[in-house]
């Protein structure tokens, strides 16, 4: 073969096979893998920890895992217990929420999502018609149908609500009620002339990102009913949605910010010297460039939010993670805290996961700069 | 009508018609803040006459007064060497939680910060496997809310463990010091004479120099026929003793306590020395270079300065450090020190969820350094080593501490899920417990805020110090 190789005719290529380290899936072994001492070791070790987690892992969840059952006898204790789940399924999901008013939040749910897909999948008509469906009338059929007390509906009241159901409302009520009080505050922020104001929006938005989520949630919870009237009083999980408004409100404030400040200064002079007063240069030029860029920030911001809802369990509401812990003090159940974690962790996962991976689609959707 | 050339030059000099100032920018502007500070000046009033209505109705007493009040319940841990006992005050109980804040936060940063940068590292291995590996982790972390993983690591790992009697126990070697000096010292001596035969003479003399591989092997061998040699001549082993010295249980992880003796002050003024030392060796090293192009292993002489130095003292004053070893007597563990389950948790908990943020900063700051600064880098003739030391480093720092930053906030403000667990920290000792107790809430809750900030406020000054030494020094 080297002979051939020498010996061809300068212009005409011998048809030589490239050498085996190069192609293929030794090839590829070769270089992703193996390419150096070290790498070779990490990847002896990589497979080792591999060995060591997953095999035990699978064991654990699925072949040694008990499915079917009725009561913890039918659990063997050498996998993980499925059917604990499956029992208290409803209040992971619901809380305590009345068996035969599930279907109104099951019809809320299928409403709701058909809207979040219509939203999300690309190129669909009517997009904006839906979304302010979504954004306005939305919360507010959602209102009626979840606490009734009108239309015929029976009244339910919050501290039956629970499980993921309630961890969706707090998140859901945190980031829809953020974004337009988060836009007032980055335009309070960024305004020039007015100094006061410009105070007054800085001292908010730092405040509330200075402090911990906790302390909001205390201060909602034993605070509020001092500074209400007497006689004034809302519920503990109107308080808690208060604090986490303001919370998240604060943290929006500083993503919209971002893409006030992305936008060229030229923008704001043009539409200036088409004679728009403020509020229509910045509702027609300014803000739909400047959340157009930031919806990966507010993504992300609602990813946040979404997570530190669970901290209403420490104010005793039961969102999905506080009713794990709920039935896990089961004298009847106990010892199955794991699965109920593992099953939360999962469900948080899913919604953070599919979030997470939505805004890297758009970000790559949305960028039309210069990119390698 | 002959125009009066007066008039005429009267009616060219009007000035522009000024708007009416309801419409005139300025005034606007006035109005509008006059308007939102009136509004939020009446809201705080509304605010502030129902709060102290409702106190006075409900009995609540207010001031400050009652910081110096006996608290009366006990705390389960404190930090930074404070006591403290039910008969303290609450301001005490203020302090004891503050420290146990900043305590925690400290050990998260330092933690995840260590983790945070490995991890990133390996996000970026050409190795396919670990950069995968590392991507799992990150995506698995951060997509679980904390203080779920808290709970796990508190209510599923530490707390069903078996109690002191039946603790996971891990035993340590005592190494016989004598032992250990004569091998390193012999060791050494060998190893240098195996370079100075193998690489340097050879290479001195144009011949081709003994591999790396082979040096390894022939020092590590050198290294264990030297150490059992020793053994043989001296007649004891190089560990004198096994000694069970790590405990695991239901109520924490007890460890050995090192308890200085007399005469380790020298050591302790040996490393103040050292440093010193260091500092001015580095400051000459750099002088020399700038006038003469010389360089100076400065990193080696400060290691041997700052670690080197103290540890030979510390051996030659008699290795005056003894451990306290933890002793199970009775149902529970006596001597050593003790790590609470609630502290690890939240410690293992915050360190790794940070860090799979910190992962995602730490790589998306080693990507943003353009390949031509590398590139430009290996034109100028410099290694891999100074490449990425003095070219690549540098520029992804830049990139790096700010939102490095906020992770830092980020943690230090998610230590306060501490309550959850009942890790005395100032959320559960003073917004909690003291709050419950005296009902304060307004003095109580401003308090704990006004702590946050201060913490956010001193965290971002320092990093805002350090990125401004590290930034950009443009012309």
């Amino acid at each position: 073969m080297a002979d051939a190789a020498q010996n061809h005719i300068v212009g005409e290529h011998p048809d030589l096979l490239p050498p085996k380290t190069e192609v293929g899936v030794w090839g590829w072994m070769y270089h992703n893998l193996f390419s150096s001492p070290l790498n070779n070791f990490l990847t002896f070790f990589g497979l080792f920890l591999i060995w060591v987690t997953i095999p035990p892992m699978i064991d654990w969840l699925f072949i040694d895992a008990d499915w079917v059952g009725e009561t913890r006898d039918d659990c063997g204790r050498e996998g993980a217990c499925w059917i604990y789940i499956g029992v208290w399924f409803k209040q992971l999901m619901y809380g305590r929420y009345p068996d035969e008013d599930l279907w109104r939040i099951n019809s809320m749910y299928i409403i709701g999502a058909i809207g979040l897909i219509w939203l999300v999948w690309p190129n669909l008509k009517y997009k904006g018609w839906i979304g302010v469906f979504m954004l306005f009338l939305f919360p507010v059929a959602c209102y009626f149908m979840f606490s009734g007390g009108s239309f015929g509906l029976e009244r339910i009241e919050t501290p039956l609500w629970g499980g993921l159901f309630l961890t969706l409302v707090i998140a859901v009520v945190g980031i829809v009620a953020s974004l337009p009080i988060g836009i007032v505050l980055a335009l309070g922020r960024q305004s020039k002339n007015m100094p006061v104001i410009r105070a007054i929006c800085v001292g908010f938005i730092e405040l509330w990102r200075g402090v911990p989520l906790i302390t909001v949630l205390f201060m909602a919870s034993v605070m509020f009913p001092l500074f209400l009237p007497e006689g004034m009083n809302f519920d503990k999980l109107i308080r808690a949605l208060v604090g986490v408004m303001l919370f998240s409100a604060a943290y929006m404030a500083e993503v919209v910010r971002g893409g006030l400040q992305a936008i060229p200064k030229g923008q704001y002079e043009a539409a200036d010297s088409l004679g728009l007063s403020y509020w229509k240069s910045m509702a027609l030029i300014v803000l739909p460039q400047a959340l157009k860029i930031v919806i990966p920030g507010i993504v992300n911001t609602f990813i946040g939010l979404f997570k530190d809802t669970t901290l209403v369990l420490i104010i005793g509401l039961f969102d999905f993670l506080g009713m794990a812990q709920a039935v896990a003090t089961n004298p009847d159940w106990l010892g199955f805290a794991v699965e109920g974690y593992v099953f939360v962790a999962f469900g948080f996962w899913v919604f953070c996961f599919g979030m997470s991976r939505y805004s890297q689609y758009l970000e790559e959707k949305l960028h039309t700069g210069h990119k390698r | 009508m002959a125009a009066d050339p007066k008039q005429v030059s009267a009616d060219v000099s009007v000035p522009p018609s000024k708007p009416a100032f309801w419409n005139d920018p300025a005034w606007r502007a006035i109005f509008f803040q006059v308007l939102v500070l009136v509004g939020v000046v009446v809201f705080a009033a509304f605010l502030v006459r129902n709060t102290l209505h409702n106190m006075e109705s409900r009995g609540i007493s207010s001031g400050f007064d009652f910081l110096s009040k006996t608290a009366g319940f006990s705390i389960g841990e404190t930090h930074f060497g404070i006591s403290y006992t039910e008969e303290n005050s609450y301001g005490k109980t203020f302090i004891v939680g503050l420290m146990n804040t900043i305590w925690v936060s400290m050990w998260g940063v330092f933690l995840a910060t260590i983790l945070g940068f490995i991890i990133g590292v390996m996000r970026l291995s050409t190795n396919w496997l670990v950069s995968k590996l590392a991507m799992v982790y990150i995506e698995t972390i951060r997509n679980i809310p904390l203080l779920l993983q808290i709970f796990f690591w508190y209510f599923a790992i530490l707390r069903p463990l078996p109690g002191p009697r039946g603790s996971i126990q891990l035993s340590f070697p005592i190494i016989n010091f004598t032992h250990l000096i004569i091998t390193v010292l012999v060791s050494a001596a060998a190893i240098f004479l195996l370079w100075w035969i193998g690489v340097k003479k050879r290479y001195d003399a144009d011949q081709k120099a003994m591999p790396l591989w082979m040096l390894v092997i022939a020092s590590v061998v050198t290294v264990l026929i030297i150490g059992n040699v020793v053994s043989l001549v001296t007649g004891f082993g190089l560990v004198a003793q096994w000694n069970e010295s790590f405990f695991l249980n239901n109520r924490g992880l007890s460890y050995p306590q090192p308890i200085p003796e007399e005469g380790f002050a020298i050591t302790g003024w040996a490393v103040a020395i050292g440093v010193v030392a260091a500092f001015f060796v580095r400051r000459w090293a750099k002088k020399r270079q700038d006038e003469t192009g010389e360089q100076f292993p400065v990193f080696l002489a400060s290691l041997g300065l700052i670690i080197g130095l103290p540890l030979v003292i510390f051996i030659f004053s008699g290795l005056p450090l003894h451990f306290d070893y933890p002793k199970l007597t009775g149902f529970n563990f006596t001597g050593g020190s003790v790590l609470t389950p609630e502290f690890i948790s939240l410690l293992l908990a915050l360190s790794f969820y940070t860090a799979s943020f910190i992962a995602e900063i730490v790589r998306a700051g080693i990507n943003a350094v353009s390949h031509g600064q590398t590139e430009a880098a290996r034109a100028v003739g410099l290694r891999a080593n100074p490449i990425l030391r003095l070219v690549i480093i540098p520029q992804a720092l830049r990139v790096i501490i700010p939102p490095l930053t906020s992770q830092y906030l980020n943690l230090t403000k998610n230590s306060s899920l501490a309550a959850a667990i009942a890790y005395p920290d100032i959320v559960l000792v003073f917004a909690g417990t003291t709050l419950m107790q005296t009902g304060q809430a307004v003095e109580i809750i401003a308090m704990t805020m006004a702590v946050y900030l201060t913490l956010s406020l001193l965290i971002s000054t320092f990093m805002n110090w350090y990125n401004e030494k590290m930034a950009l020094v443009e012309r």
